[in-house]
């Protein structure tokens, strides 16, 4: 395709082709590649450590997986983080953080459940819808204090964890919701499943493959990755910079206001502390996923197997003989594997890259 | 004229040392701006807030910050490098678990204190190890060792806490000196203080951490060790991160894994908020101080007057959103009112970001 | 040129940019039009670069008159610049590193299927018809990271065609490239003219731009001096233009007593940059090195002075062997580097004047290991003083300062040090004649104080001028050594091009 392809008359003389440096096209046919991206991607080294923890809880307790009760909670656990991830890999990739999620997370939480307590009737649709645009609103501030103020979103985001959180105690004070005052047919949310598969497990998965497949797939998706890989190219290049970052944030907020919404069906309960430090939680994910932490590479996939794999140690550990109070530090020696891992990885490509320019 | 003397006779010119007066120097700067609001704060306290002038207020306040003073000082010196150091609170948290096993293992406090400070120092080194030599972003590398250390912590005492420590060392904690009400602890804080002012501020050590905050590249071609001046930073923090450790576990008689959650923000907050750039290469200690005092100050006035931490925490957070914005806004003020009246001839601004992409040509 | 008359594409009339209290651009005016390739030339900082950000929409005029095909326009984004068919390529390629090199050709206008979706075989089959255009074998699906300068200006040309510009400009795009690279550039602008495209090309090589362009337009101190067409005029004519006097006496090397050798390299050799490096300097000598950008010189200056790593080989200085990867030593044993990028290596820009030329040596300037500030712009001051650095005081950053005043406080920097070899990268890069003219002095007086000194500089001129001995660097090899009696441009240029020419 590239050899015997016509070229318009215009192109230089023969013996110029011959003599430029070769940086060989590849000759895969596009089945063996695809399958080559998938078998070799970082996603798929992640998703092979979770399916052997999985594997190994289930060896030593086969109830792990083969219970009802454990097939569901291995699928319905995560549901929170995964959303959460899936906003985070997104601001990250823009080479950016969004550490108020955990707040955001509370206030929608309770809102929820101020909803239905204040609004009794209120259509289950109508309380999610709240909860996302609730959650996107404050994304939006978070979105337009970065792109306008010119200040590390680390910095922004941390003041938004605290405004928020304040917002949500002064909101609720000591209240809290309880299971008793939401409805019935929200709480079954929390536990239902369509052919066995938890309905909350459903949405976050749905909401993953949207988002991951808007990256992948769409003008805007790619540009949040050029945005990151070199902000200052973008720039010049002429990309919508601000618009692309402000959207992350909208999209980051908004889905940490719908994991608040199933957070309070999951637990049924709600207190002001609900989401605290779980923003670091969704930072890990994204970092054990492969997102680099500066931008520019990862996915949304991988950031939401990193989720899984975060959530199902703290479940297996205990199964494995290991007493669950180790748990963080097991999260945290896998955190700093990944990045330890990526930069080697990274190495060698840029190693190999450079051999193969000397080489031609 | 020659060039193996060290001094070059006879230069062509000479120069003012400074290019304002000193007292623009000391008054248009950042840090007095902070310190005229702590002022003004403590002063409105005295006068509006119920017993906020009492002996117990000011006792209390101190004995609550003293953590976050203290690590505050390091942090500046790593936030100015470039760099950030989210494991704090985990060291913390470990140096009290730590202070509480090997106590109750029958050690004595200042030996189980001295292992727990080279155990801090060990954490340090690694983070600052990743950092510096395996060239890894900290950011990353110390949301690893922040789930890590608490999880080591947290590990080794289950959720149970311990609580017997002897009460000369719990009242040497809460001490004060004399009647002034000021806690015994502060003299070990000030001594710090001091010590890491002139660390950073007047040694030629400081000046490089300064360089590599602006420039690590051109640092590291006059000469500075940019990966070992990393390498200290990150076990300063560790080390003073399980100091404040120490000080914890005796103020509150409790060893538990999850002591001092969380802690790592309200440093990071208090060290931004005391004039520090995240962008590494501006800051200096005594604005931090004033940063931590503020935060201080304003939790403790209101508290006294009732509210709640939830308004404090706004307020925090408000503290910090505008303190990092009002450069932004200001500049973008300025640039505004240039726009309006075009004969005033501001240099339009690039687009964002483009600014440093200059540099090889014209 | 019978298209001389033709309507221009774009033209630019008495446009000025200010940055600060610095005028970037007095009054810049160049007519294009289409079917020609216009050189624009001057000196570094003669405010060409600006003129080409004000055309990308990176910056906008202050005053002026910007018109594309007849209309006026003034673009706020580079977007917009681009939306109106204006490409422009700068000096360093600005890729996205982590994306596929089709990614980069095609951002925001990848083409669609339905549902808006990306069509991602249209987009590299695409790519690839593009590269088998140009002439290039490049992978479309291979990450831009890694990529040559070369390469990555290919990338930049396709994205300039399959944007279908209008005007595509070039902002010196050979400065890096080999012979063969430099001909398939060629040959690719000269297909994109007779398309009837407008082409503006930066350079300093008039060989290149008498072989290449239609016309000439020279600016100086950011100002429009005047178009030529180059059937019409000559090299002489462009360059005195270009400098507004007589050039000749712009190199005032004095003879020097040549003493022992101060710094001997030997078999230096880092895989993949440089390989069996070995000369020697010594003392009262200048060494220049030269070769084409990219070649290895500036490597290997790093890897002597210790910044950098290397493999194998040994550097010595006075005899005695330095350790390698340690700048500390190096300035320990007397050396001293003049980074080729000052702002970003040489100095800190955001530091004072005092703190910048006191850098090396504050640790010397401790007392019982306490610094003060005032210590400093002691040190500082009679140092700044011999450069006649221009500032206003000694705590002001260096960062409002221009680029000749930077040099300034980087030699300085380098000076207190009192070094006994001084390696100095590019030493008159973007900085003003008349400044130039008081580095070459100076450097030439340190050398006759014994100094030895190590320059690497892409203007061939300066090198010829000022050194005693000319070394060439070619794809990380020393390919010639040639004494100042002998040294020609020819010769020089030959070995710095010889491998490139020779086995291909």
């Amino acid at each position: 395709m590239s050899e015997t392809s016509t070229r318009p008359a215009s192109s230089p003389p023969e013996h110029a082709h011959e003599e430029i440096r070769l940086v060989a096209p590849s000759r895969q046919s596009p089945a063996v590649r695809a399958f080559n991206t998938v078998v070799r991607s970082r996603e798929m080294s992640i998703l092979l450590v979770l399916v052997l923890l999985v594997a190994a809880a289930t060896a030593k307790n086969p109830s792990f997986l083969f219970s009802g009760n454990g097939w569901r909670d291995l699928l319905l656990t995560p549901s929170i983080l995964l959303l959460l991830a899936a906003g985070q890999a997104v601001v990250i990739i823009t080479r950016n953080v969004d550490l108020s999620v955990g707040s955001v997370l509370a206030v929608t939480a309770y809102l929820t459940g101020r909803l239905f307590i204040d609004f009794p009737g209120i259509p289950i649709v109508v309380v999610a819808l709240a909860g996302l645009a609730v959650g996107g609103v404050l994304g939006l501030v978070n979105g337009l204090l970065v792109s306008l103020g010119r200040v590390p979103a680390l910095v922004i985001t941390l003041g938004t964890m605290y405004i928020y959180r304040g917002l949500v105690l002064t909101w609720a004070g000591s209240d809290r919701i309880n299971a008793s005052d939401l409805p019935r047919g929200f709480l079954r949310l929390g536990t239902q499943s369509v052919l066995g598969i938890p309905v909350l497990f459903v949405v976050a998965v749905v909401v993953v493959a949207a988002v991951g497949y808007y990256l992948h797939a769409h003008r805007g998706g790619r540009e949040l990755y050029a945005i990151g890989s070199d902000p200052d190219a973008a720039v010049l290049y002429g990309l919508p910079v601000r618009r692309r970052v402000l959207a992350a944030f909208v999209l980051s907020g908004a889905l940490a206001g719908l994991a608040g919404v199933v957070h309070a069906a999951r637990y049924g309960t709600v207190s002001s502390g609900a989401g605290t430090g779980i923003e670091l939680e969704a930072v890990a994910a994204v970092v054990i996923g492969g997102v680099a932490i500066f931008g520019g590479s990862g996915t949304v996939w991988g950031a939401a197997i990193g989720a899984m794999l975060l959530v199902t140690i703290d479940r297996a550990l205990p199964i494995l003989g290991i007493p669950d109070f180790w748990q963080r530090a097991v999260v945290g020696v896998l955190i700093i594997s990944a990045i330890v891992l990526d930069r080697v990885l990274s190495a060698r490509r840029t190693r190999k890259l450079i051999e193969a320019r000397e080489q031609s | 004229m020659t060039t193996t003397t060290q001094r070059p006779t006879d230069p062509a010119r000479t120069y003012a040392e400074h290019a304002a007066p000193l007292w623009q120097r000391l008054v248009l700067t950042r840090e007095t701006a902070i310190i005229a609001l702590l002022v003004a704060v403590v002063l409105y306290a005295m006068v509006n807030v119920r017993n906020f002038d009492g002996p117990l207020t000011l006792t209390y306040l101190l004995l609550d910050i003293t953590p976050i003073l203290l690590i505050a000082l390091p942090m500046t010196m790593v936030i100015v490098t470039g760099e950030i150091d989210l494991s704090v609170a985990s060291v913390v948290g470990l140096s009290t678990v730590l202070v509480g096993i090997l106590h109750a293992g029958g050690l004595s406090i200042p030996v189980a204190a001295v292992l727990a400070l080279l155990a801090g120092a060990a954490c340090g080194a690694l983070n600052g190890f990743l950092v510096a030599y395996v060239g890894l972003p900290s950011l990353a590398v110390t949301i690893g060792t922040l789930a890590l250390y608490r999880g080591l912590a947290v590990g080794l005492l289950g959720t149970k806490a311990i609580t017997e420590f002897p009460d000369r060392w719990t009242d040497l904690a809460t001490a004060k000196i004399g009647d002034t009400g000021i806690p015994l602890v502060m003299v070990l804080v000030a001594i710090l203080a001091i010590a890491f002012g002139l660390l950073l501020h007047f040694t030629s050590f400081g000046r490089g951490v300064f360089d590599i905050g602006l420039n690590s590249e051109a640092a590291r071609f006059t000469g500075v060790d940019v990966a070992r001046t990393k390498l200290i930073l990150f076990t300063l923090s560790g080390v003073v991160s399980a100091l404040a450790g120490i000080y914890y576990v005796l103020r509150f008689g409790s060893a538990r894994g999850d002591n001092a959650t969380g802690l790592e923000l309200q440093v990071i907050a208090a060290v931004l908020l005391g004039g520090v750039s995240i962008f590494g290469g501006r800051g200096r200690l005594h604005g931090v101080v004033a940063g931590v005092l503020l935060i201080g100050v304003v939790g403790s006035a209101l508290r006294l007057e009732g509210i709640t931490v939830n308004v404090i925490n706004i307020i925090i957070g408000l503290l910090l959103v505008a303190s990092v914005m009002s450069p932004s806004v200001l500049a973008w003020i300025s640039d505004r009112t240039a726009r309006r009246n075009p004969r005033a001839s501001r240099p339009t601004d690039a687009p964002l970001g483009v600014g440093q992409k200059e540099g090889r040509n014209s | 040129m019978a298209t001389a008359h033709a309507d221009a594409v774009l033209e630019l009339r008495d446009v000025s940019k200010s940055f600060g209290q610095v005028a970037a651009l007095r009054s810049g005016s160049i007519r294009v039009t289409p079917r020609s390739i216009h050189a624009l030339v001057g000196e570094n900082g003669a405010g060409k670069s600006t003129l080409v950000k004000i055309v990308a929409g990176v910056h906008r005029r202050d005053g002026g008159e910007m018109l594309l095909e007849g209309e006026s326009v003034d673009f706020h984004s580079t977007a917009e610049s681009k939306a109106r068919g204006i490409a422009v390529i700068y000096q360093e390629p600005t890729l996205f590193p982590d994306l596929s090199v089709t990614e980069n050709i095609f951002m925001g206008r990848q083409p669609l299927t339905t549902g808006r979706r990306i069509d991602r075989s249209a987009m590299y089959d695409e790519a690839q018809a593009l590269f088998d255009r140009l002439g290039v074998h490049i992978d479309p699906r291979r990450p831009a990271e890694g990529l040559s300068i070369a390469d990555q200006q290919i990338i930049e040309i396709a994205k300039a065609i399959s944007l279908d510009a209008k005007v595509l400009i070039m902002d010196e795009p050979t400065a890096a490239l080999s012979g063969v690279e430099v001909e398939r550039l060629f040959t690719v602008a000269r297909s994109l003219r007779d398309e009837g495209r407008g082409l503006v090309f930066i350079s300093h090589r008039f060989d290149e731009v008498f072989a290449l362009c239609d016309q000439i337009t020279v600016m100086r101190d950011g100002q429009y001096i005047d178009t030529l067409t180059t059937a019409d005029t000559d090299v002489d004519q462009i360059v005195s233009l270009m400098v507004g006097r007589e050039v000749g006496d712009l190199f005032p090397k004095t003879a020097a007593e040549l003493g022992e050798p101060v710094l001997q390299v030997r078999d230096l050799t880092m895989t993949g940059v440089f390989h069996d490096i070995s000369f020697e300097v010594r003392a009262g000598e200048i060494v220049g090195l030269a070769g084409l950008v990219g070649a290895g010189r500036s490597e290997i200056a790093r890897a002597i002075f210790g910044v950098d790593r290397y493999e194998s080989g040994v550097v010595t200085m006075d005899g005695i062997a330095i350790p390698g990867h340690d700048p500390r030593s190096a300035i320990r044993s007397g050396m001293a580097f003049i980074p080729e990028d000052r702002r970003k290596q040489g100095l800190v820009t955001q530091a004072s004047v005092a703190h910048n030329v006191s850098a090396a040596v504050r640790s010397r300037l401790s007392r019982w290991g306490f610094l003060t500030s005032g210590a400093e712009s002691r040190a500082a001051g009679p140092w700044a003083g011999r450069l006649e650095v221009k500032t206003g005081a000694l705590d002001m950053d260096a960062a409002t300062m221009s680029g000749g005043n930077q040099q300034k406080v980087v030699i300085a920097k380098w000076l207190a040090t009192d070094p006994r070899l001084l390696i100095i990268d590019e030493p008159t890069r973007g900085i003003d004649v008349g400044t130039k003219a008081e580095v070459h002095r100076l450097l030439s007086q340190l050398a006759g104080e014994g100094m030895a000194i190590l320059m690497i500089s892409s203007e061939l001129p300066e090198v010829l001028g000022m050194a005693d001995r000319v070394l060439v660097v070619c794809e990380g090899r020393l390919t010639a050594d040639i004494p100042r009696a002998e040294a020609t441009p020819e010769n020089v240029m030959r070995a710095a091009t010889r491998t490139t020419e020779g086995v291909r």
